[in-house]
């Protein structure tokens, strides 16, 4: 792929990619968040059509419109959401669209023997007659690879493959992919977890902010390395805005949170997690690793099957978790990641998504009767103190533009003057001008003595807004850190997985010596 | 209970029940697809409407059958275009197709009969008459097989047996080919059949046209085997009480025919039964009885009678996400 | 196909009437086809809805039931939940009503009966919609699957007590004996005659202020109270609503069983305003037509008020065609009415591109709104 370009809206995803594979060898493609590596592979597969650029499959010219057309060209995807009929066997599933027979009999019977073969010579094994609501994780993903090898898939790409895997599984894939190298097939793997690309790829290609910023052989590179090229920036110190004062009392614990989600993956593994007055934590850590799955367990949306909480001066245990209103009156506030299914009601008029959590406030209702004029004011207020434009309270939420949404929805939250406040990306698709305003406004909070937990996968929000810095990783704390001791170094370690003892040793050790000083 | 008894009753169950079996095999064919059908019985008024005029009016069976057919494949396209291409909400095109069919085939029986809606009746040669009448003549003198087979099973005319066999035919489209695996695969997950490369909207209007066929049958039954003529709302809920009998079959063609069957049986007890005191009850209600079929289905609906798993993407319109 | 968004007034005022013009010439185009004319319909039709007092009067009564089931459909489709069983709800509030009555009404005076009869009818159409509520929410079962079949349920019930227990003893006629003078809503006859005010003998009765009343109150309720907050927020989105600490659960049975009540108000026009006793046939249909009515009012009280009128006129005057013009039957009503839940309900957005491209159009090819930032990775 030569000189790939895409751009979604004001978004530049993939700016002049250059990626050459070579044949028979596994390539690893790494970056944070919006890095733009899906979006290549997406355009690789036919999923977007890139603005600018060229393709060339086995030495020719390409032009891929869909996903059928890739599949034509021998490239085959394994996405990280699988793509499987549930109540039909495993078989069934792999034939579909390519059923080489109108009577299903004679062909289940032909891409069986057909099937057979693939599995004996990759060492892929799925149970075919079984329905797939029947198998695990790990099973389907082995059916969805069988799946693009049996349509004659010769470069195989797949999207994050071990994000859902135990390590277990994780084994038995890296010992499929060898094979499958060994036996010619071009892989794509689309990674952040630098670990497995030191093991399994022969080249890699980091990316940054749609752009490539490193490519190299494995044998040339060396983790660190990589962790620094992905990372990319130097952490300044002595940032505008630190607080002078020590973080004060504990306001919220959470104690071995145990999270499993509906396809019994477990994504947080017995996490614990304090947050004090007077000090911002964040969580950094490439998205998907739990940290939605964190805030909806402290905000009452979603109930861990185990571990316990304590805000407020209560107690909660997984058995009867808090709910969200409980949370609200306890002080607790949360900006959710998900602005539009979430934060606000689209089709309600700002001035009614304005109280939305809060409708039952004395201030807002009462006796059931809401107060219009009371609610119309506070909306006023928020969007002169916010900056929300334009100014209009009847306007409808939808029409508002992404930033502005945002600006809203904290200007809700934060107005409330809680204890602790979760925010989840609090900046995403806000413009540049309000960013500051709003690390302003995060700040005041955490000076007024509130316990701020922001999630966020941009790094840089985390290193400018953090006192103390959680990384997270596949469901557990792989380490945390004071602002002070945060650097390209230790971060993207810890984010890739690489060294976690080693680093929260060093995190132990560091404050022991910080400490004792 | 004697033979003559329980061969008439079979007999009525049968007949009662094709109407339904036909029209149940249409819904399973579209709600399997994915696509909800409300309408079925808009469509099957339609089509008995359709037949009768055509047979009066042509004086031919086939052709009243193709006319009936032909409506109702017409109004599943109308569903479907308003559901599968434009992504309408399909229960309430359902419904909407129901009203119209109500209205549309009074208007229409009205202007061109003038008998107040209904159509005059068709003469018995475009009526379907048994199939054996023979055989049932033989058989008469004989114990036992003489009523009970004879008068109950082989008295039958054409599409009694049509929709028999439409059942396990209809069974093997779907499990045994590679359309019914398609067709099944695009009811519960219509984005992996997108991305497999099979259209999911032309499959949609491939089980609708099917849903289409099977609908004019069972209306064109209703006059050309059971009533003569057309009478105004002549289906009397009967579309619904397939709907039912395909969700207490579990959207299964055999299972289904086996509601249907149950259905057809209660509907043809229940006229043997008024005003005769059962045992140990005494006189049910014959509303009870006819409401039995809903209330059955809710029941199951409940949870009551083991779990109902719909197809999965049952209502949800397609869109084309990326 | 870029998909421009319609402005709000154009979503809630040109569609609509656009989908009334559309199912309004399917019509005509029908009318024609059974060699009628057209014009001429449209003429009779307006001038025996409205061209007469006693016209306007059926007008009226008939708007009033639709009323009830308009706001039934709107109230459930705000909560985000389709209510069918309108006409089941419909039926056993008029039972609930005519039961009471035949209970009571000797014994009690007026003005305890009246309002003991509403309240009964609204119980029995709410009880009607929550069985079905609780099995959606609660077990899953589809509402909208239950709602049918709970129609025919109600329908068989009626009959059942009717024939076997309400009859008179004797008569032939499937009814119940009637009510006491108390049990029932005095006429619009009566009414304006105490106002000094003239005005034809017609089932219109002072229901009418119930409905009126009602449509308000809907108002109110659903924009004014935390309740109606609470249910639009689940019927818009249901993800907002749980985050916002709204239960779904009981939103489901909130909804439908307001809506349920209020479809069993129908009793009291029917049941106690005109017929003054139960009989088989005091629904027919209008649980239906309040869905019609419902969509082509946007779910709105005050839309719903003149959707009902609109289709009560379409009512009344479809009888005086069917008088006066030879061939035309009041079926050609009910074929316009399945037409308009088409053309305004399931295909309501097939036109909305057009009318978009006409609309922006029109303001100066203003470019559609923002695009929401799409943020990808």
């Amino acid at each position: 792929m030569l000189g790939i370009s895409k751009r979604f809206g004001p978004v530049q995803a993939n700016a002049d990619v250059d990626l050459t594979v070579g044949r028979g060898t596994v390539h690893g493609i790494v970056g944070e968040n919006g890095a733009g590596k899906s979006t290549l592979m997406s355009v690789l597969y036919g999923f977007y059509t890139s603005d600018s650029g060229s393709i060339k499959v086995f030495g020719q010219d390409a032009t891929i419109r869909n996903a059928h057309e890739a599949i034509a060209l021998g490239i085959g995807m394994v996405h990280q959401h699988f793509m499987l009929v549930e109540t039909l066997t495993a078989l069934e599933n792999v034939m579909l669209g390519a059923e080489p027979h109108v009577l299903l009999h004679k062909a289940e019977a032909l891409v069986r023997s057909r099937l057979l073969e693939l599995m004996e010579s990759t060492g892929l094994r799925v149970a075919l007659d079984a329905q797939v609501s029947d198998l695990s994780v790990g099973d389907r993903q082995r059916l969805e690879i069988l799946k693009a090898l049996y349509r004659g898939a010769k470069v195989l790409i797949l999207d994050e493959p071990t994000a859902v895997l135990t390590p277990q599984e994780t084994e038995q894939l890296f010992g499929v992919l060898a094979l499958l190298r060994e036996q010619g097939t071009t892989i794509l793997l689309i990674t952040h977890k630098l670990k497995e690309v030191m093991r399994l790829c022969d080249r890699v290609t980091v990316m940054r902010a749609g752009r490539v910023v490193e490519e190299v052989a494995i044998a040339d590179a060396t983790i660190e390395g990589l962790a620094e090229a992905m990372v990319g920036r130097k952490v300044q110190m002595g940032r505008v805005g630190d607080s002078e004062k020590a973080p004060g009392a504990v306001l919220l614990q959470a104690r071995g949170i145990h999270v499993r989600d509906l396809m019994k993956v477990v994504r947080l593994h017995a996490l614990d997690i304090e947050l004090r007055a007077g000090e911002i934590v964040g969580i950094a850590g490439v998205s998907g690793n739990g940290q939605s799955e964190l805030l909806e367990v402290l905000s009452g949306l979603l109930a861990p099957v185990r571990g316990s909480l304590s805000v407020g001066g209560r107690q909660f245990e997984a058995g009867a978790w808090i709910d969200p209103r409980t949370a609200r009156t306890l002080g607790v506030a949360h900006v959710p990641e998900d602005r539009h299914e979430r934060a606000m009601v689209m089709s309600f008029a700002a001035w009614e998504s304005a109280v939305l959590g809060y409708e039952w406030l004395p201030h807002y209702c009462r006796s059931g009767w809401m107060l219009h004029p009371e609610m119309r004011k506070s909306t006023a207020d928020m969007m002169e103190r916010f900056d929300v434009r334009p100014r209009d309270a009847q306007l409808q939420c939808s029409s508002f533009s992404g930033g502005n949404q945002q600006k809203l929805v904290l200007a809700r939250e934060l107005g409330q003057a809680p204890k602790v406040l979760l925010v989840g990306q609090p900046t995403r698709g806000v413009d540049i001008g309000a960013i500051e305003f709003i690390y302003g406004q995060l700040r005041a909070m955490r000076d007024a003595g509130c316990a701020v937990l922001v999630v966020s996968s941009e790094l840089d929000e985390i290193l400018a807004l953090s006192d103390r810095v959680i990384v997270m990783n596949q469901g557990h704390v792989a380490g945390e850190l004071p602002i002070d001791e945060c650097n390209e170094n230790t971060l993207g370690m810890l984010m890739i997985g690489g060294g976690n003892a080693n680093a929260s040793d060093r995190a132990k050790a560091a404050q022991v010596q910080k400490v004792a000083v | 209970m004697d033979e003559a008894m329980i061969g008439s009753l079979i007999a009525s169950t049968l007949r009662v029940s094709t109407p339904l079996i036909l029209c149940a095999l249409a819904g399973l064919l579209s709600e399997r697809a994915g696509v909800i059908d409300i309408g079925l019985e808009g469509k099957m008024l339609f089509a008995a409407f359709a037949a009768g005029a055509a047979g009066v009016a042509f004086g031919s069976t086939a052709v009243a059958l193709i006319m009936a057919m032909g409506t109702t494949v017409l109004l599943s396209w109308l569903h479907g275009f308003a559901c599968v291409s434009h992504r309408g909400d399909q229960v309430v095109s359902g419904v909407a197709i129901n009203i119209i069919a109500v209205g549309m085939t009074a208007v229409l029986g009205i202007a061109w009969f003038a008998q107040g809606g209904q159509t005059p009746p068709v003469t018995t040669e475009v009526r379907v008459q048994a199939l054996m009448p023979g055989v049932v003549e033989a058989l008469q003198g004989i114990p036992v097989l003489g009523q009970v087979v004879g008068q109950g099973l082989l008295s039958h005319n054409a599409m009694v047996y049509v929709a028999l066999l439409l059942v396990p035919s209809v069974w093997w489209l779907m499990f045994r080919t590679r359309f019914g695996l398609r067709l099944r695969a695009v009811g519960e997950n219509a984005h992996m059949v997108d991305a497999a490369g099979v259209s999911v909207a032309r499959m949609r209007y491939a089980a609708l046209t099917l849903n289409g066929l099977l609908c004019g049958l069972a209306g064109s039954y209703l006059v050309l085997a059971q009533n003569a003529a057309f009478v105004p709302n002549m289906t009397a809920g009967r579309g619904f009480m397939a709907l039912a009998a395909l969700i207490f079959g579990k959207w299964h063609p055999v299972k289904a025919f086996w509601a249907c069957l149950l259905f057809g049986f209660l509907d043809a007890v229940a006229i043997r039964l008024q005003g005769v005191p059962l045992p140990g009850i005494g006189q049910v209600p014959v509303q009870l009885i006819q409401a039995l079929p809903y209330l059955l289905t809710v029941i199951l609906l409940a949870g009551f009678i083991g779990r109902t798993v719909a197809p999965q993407a049952l209502g949800r319109p397609y869109l084309k996400e990326r | 196909m870029t998909h421009q968004p319609l402005p709000r007034w154009a979503d809630l005022v040109v569609l609509p009437i656009v989908n009334l013009a559309v199912a309004l010439l399917a019509a005509g185009v029908m009318v024609w086809l059974v060699g009628q004319n057209p014009l001429e319909v449209i003429t009779v039709l307006v001038h025996g809805a409205f061209g007469t007092t006693r016209g306007l009067s059926y007008t009226l009564y008939y708007a009033t039931t639709f009323v009830f089931t308009g706001l039934a459909v709107a109230v459930a489709f705000h909560g985000g939940l389709f209510n069918i069983g309108g006409e089941g709800q419909a039926i056993l509030g008029g039972l609930g009503t005519g039961l009471v009555a035949l209970w009571l009404s000797a014994t009690l005076p007026a003005w305890l009966m009246l309002p003991l009869m509403l309240l009964v009818g609204a119980l029995f159409g709410m009880v009607w919609a929550a069985v079905p509520a609780y099995l959606q929410a609660y077990r899953g079962s589809h509402v909208v699957i239950t709602t049918i079949m709970f129609n025919f349920l109600a329908s068989s019930l009626l009959v059942y007590l009717l024939v076997n227990h309400l009859k008179v003893p004797g008569s032939m006629a499937v009814e119940s004996a009637p009510f006491a003078d108390s049990a029932k809503l005095p006429s619009m006859h009566t009414f304006m005659g105490w106002l000094g005010i003239e005005w034809p003998n017609s089932p219109f009765n002072t229901s009418v202020f119930l409905a009126v009343l009602a449509a308000v109150a809907v108002y109110f309720f659903l924009w004014h109270t935390r309740l109606g907050y609470d249910l639009r927020a689940t019927g818009s989105s249901a993800r907002a609503a749980a985050y916002a600490g709204i239960n779904p659960n009981h939103q489901v049975m909130l909804a439908m069983g307001l809506s349920g009540a209020l479809a069993g108000l129908v009793g009291m026009n029917e049941v106690a305003g005109v017929n003054g006793r139960l009989m088989l046939e005091y629904v027919s249909g209008a649980g239906f037509t309040g869905i019609a009515v419902s969509l082509m009012g946007r779910s709105h009280p005050f839309g719903i008020v003149l959707a009902s009128i609109l289709f009560g006129a379409l009512f009344q005057g479809g009888a005086e065609v069917a008088f006066e013009v030879r061939g035309f039957s009041r079926d050609m009503v009910v074929m316009l009415q399945g037409f308009i839940v088409l053309f305004s309900g399931a295909m309501a957005y097939v036109l909305a591109p057009s009318v978009a491209w006409v609309v922006n159009g029109l303001r100066g090819n203003r470019a559609p709104q923002a695009v929401k930032g799409a943020a990808h990775g």
